[in-house]
């Protein structure tokens, strides 16, 4: 899909994603438990990495600190070429648009169709004119499979339907890095399955790096890295899957 | 050029409507916060309507004197409580050189007898000299001719229905006559003054016969004193210059100043004025409270949605316009049927009680206005719950 590249990117480093020595805690005083333990990740531009892990292992907690969405505590989280640690509130808002994120439920806003939730997301793309961003929003959704449902609310569209649309609004603002967290957990088999094959293939074209959270094996198979995390601490994992299920 | 190309840019960087398609894609919420909205304007307008239109009403009578300048009595307080005093101060009035003409009158509440159900009621009675000039309306001269005989009266036929069918009979072309002050009187023809607060209707006669319906009125006592200036002259050091040389026991104004002057009385002395400005203040806190309720609960009820947009890279501050401008589209939106409604009402008002409510353009901003700061008040209440739309939660 061709579309332009905004000029003032992020400077191109070799990886999208550099963790180093990563720890994190929840709570404080006594309460204080360690949910990280001296994570090292690194995730190259266009790669795409599976994380896997048990539940309560702390990786939905290494997504939000990737995701920029929490302050880091101890260690370093490089995204983008982007130091996070440190980072004040507007500098990991501003980074955010450029880190596209897929939720467990689809998060589609409820009072919007499915070509203005995709058009939220080329919205954040401030240069391109309404029309053009509209019109990026229409190919997106096409590009997912959903070019007849571009009016329906998200009431009226079925599970993998919404996920797509997410995953639609998720590459209209143009990410180099797409986080995504258990996007099928919501899906049967079959529709999980070609939901991860179509985000896989997207975020390939795009050239957008992809670290993705999930329980599902049957979907394992689609990356390029399996990372497996217990306790918080991180392992590296053989592909294709001698993983088994969390 | 310019500034086209500006709304060109403008028209091109625009967004999504956030905040349109979450009103309107939820009917029944923004159907209960118009109701609310507009209930809220409805009674602010009529509040507000009541209140300038019952201070306009208490100087209907005020407004048709033909006088650049009045005297009153120190001790008057209103047009239900007119002092006297002396009618030589008129008199040495005149030895100014801007003086054209004066007019003395007397005022005064009396009992006038319905001659139909024979019960009684206060009406405002003007005593002037037939020949002088008393109203700016040139049609009285004629009529004001058939007072000069004895125990005559004009009627007004804007009086309330409660002093009897006196305009109905006289103009099917009977002799109405009546009591006024136990004398007898007859309607020698009707005008037209309308009514106003103190006064449920009024009455012009001759001097003569207002002395003779009031005989313990002291002699050479007036109650008011108009004055006609030479065109051209300036009212108000006028009015200061008499007020210096004549002795205190006269009040010198300007037209407008005897207007003001019974307004205020009815503004400051009575609570008329504070109980349809609560009444106002009512409609303003209801709506409050509905339009907080309204977007508080809307923005709880999207609140993951509005983490979402965080997580996404959209600012609090975009976010915060979200919910503002939802206020601002309510506070539009609701106005509308309130100002019709408030058009509606006032026709109502004025068909059934005959006061001036008006639709004018200070009290449509006014309202406007405090709904606009209703709405913006509760949206910026409401948006302190944004601060709970935590992005880190929503994975």
């Amino acid at each position: 899909m061709p579309i332009p590249r905004r000029s003032s990117d992020v400077t191109p480093t070799a990886a999208a994603i550099q963790i180093h020595e990563l720890s994190h805690w929840y709570g404080s005083g006594s309460m204080r438990r360690q949910v990280l333990q001296g994570v090292n990740l690194t995730v190259a531009a266009g790669e795409v990495v599976l994380l896997t892990g048990p539940s309560g292992c702390g990786k939905t907690t290494l997504l939000t600190l990737v995701g920029a969405l929490r302050q880091v505590q101890q260690g370093s989280v490089q995204v983008l070429g982007q130091d996070l640690a440190g980072a004040g509130r507007r500098e990991r808002q501003q980074l955010r648009r450029s880190i596209g994120m897929i939720f467990q439920g689809h998060n589609l806003l409820r009072c919007l169709s499915a070509e203005q939730n995709v058009q939220m997301g080329s919205d954040l793309l401030a240069y391109l004119s309404y029309r053009a961003r509209r019109d990026q929003a229409r190919e997106w959704l096409r590009a997912v499979g959903l070019g007849d449902e571009l009016h329906k609310l998200p009431h009226d569209l079925s599970g993998g339907q919404k996920q797509r649309v997410a995953i639609a609004r998720a590459l209209a603002a143009q990410p180099k890095l797409l986080l995504a967290d258990e996007p099928t957990a919501a899906l049967d088999s079959k529709t999980g399955r070609e939901v991860v094959e179509l985000l896989r293939r997207l975020a390939r074209d795009s050239g957008c790096a992809v670290l993705m959270v999930t329980h599902d094996p049957r979907i394992l198979d689609i990356a390029d890295r399996l990372v497996r995390m217990e306790d918080g601490r991180l392992q590296e994992a053989e592909r294709p899957t001698l993983v088994t299920q969390a | 050029m310019t500034l086209q190309r500006w709304f060109t840019a403008l028209w091109k960087s625009r967004r999504i409507p956030l905040s349109l398609l979450l009103l309107t894609r939820q009917p029944v919420r923004l159907a209960v916060a118009l109701a609310g909205i507009s209930f809220a304007g409805i009674l602010m307008f009529m509040q507000l309507g009541f209140r300038d239109g019952l201070f306009d009403a208490s100087v209907t009578i005020h407004r048709l004197f033909d006088a650049d300048l009045v005297l009153i009595s120190p001790r008057s307080t209103s047009s239900v409580s007119m002092a006297g005093f002396p009618r030589r101060r008129l008199v040495q009035a005149m030895a100014a050189p801007e003086v054209e003409g004066v007019t003395p009158v007397h005022w005064n509440l009396l009992l006038w007898r319905n001659p139909e159900t024979r019960g009684t009621r206060s009406i405002l009675s003007l005593g002037f000299e037939p020949s002088d000039p008393l109203f700016t309306d040139p049609s009285l001269a004629p009529k004001a001719r058939l007072l000069t005989q004895k125990g005559r009266v004009l009627f007004d036929e804007q009086s309330r229905p409660e002093f009897g069918p006196v305009a109905q009979w006289f103009k099917a072309g009977r002799t109405v006559e009546s009591e006024i002050a136990g004398k007898r009187v007859r309607v020698a023809g009707l005008v037209g003054l309308g009514t106003s607060f103190g006064a449920d209707g009024n009455l012009l006669t001759s001097s003569e016969t207002f002395l003779e319906l009031l005989p313990n009125t002291p002699p050479g006592s007036i109650e008011v004193g108009l004055i006609r200036l030479k065109p051209g002259s300036d009212a108000l050091a006028v009015a200061q210059r008499l007020q210096a040389q004549l002795p205190p026991d006269v009040s010198v104004l300007t037209k407008q100043g005897f207007i003001d002057f019974e307004q205020n009385y009815w503004r400051t002395s009575t609570s008329i004025g504070f109980i349809f400005t609560l009444g106002a203040a009512m409609g303003f806190v209801v709506g409050c409270v509905i339009v907080y309720q309204v977007l508080y609960s809307d923005v709880s009820d999207h609140l993951p949605e509005y983490a979402t947009l965080m997580a996404m890279g959209y600012k609090l501050t975009s976010l915060l316009g979200v919910v503002a401008r939802e206020g601002l589209l309510l506070a539009a939106f609701g106005y509308l049927p309130a100002y019709a409604a408030g058009q509606g009402l006032y026709w109502l008002v004025r068909s059934a009680t005959q006061l001036p409510v008006f639709m004018d353009t200070t009290r449509a901003v006014t309202v406007f206005t405090m709904i606009m700061v209703m709405c913006m008040a509760s949206a910026a209440l409401a948006m302190r719950r944004l601060a709970d739309a935590d992005p880190a939660e929503i994975f």
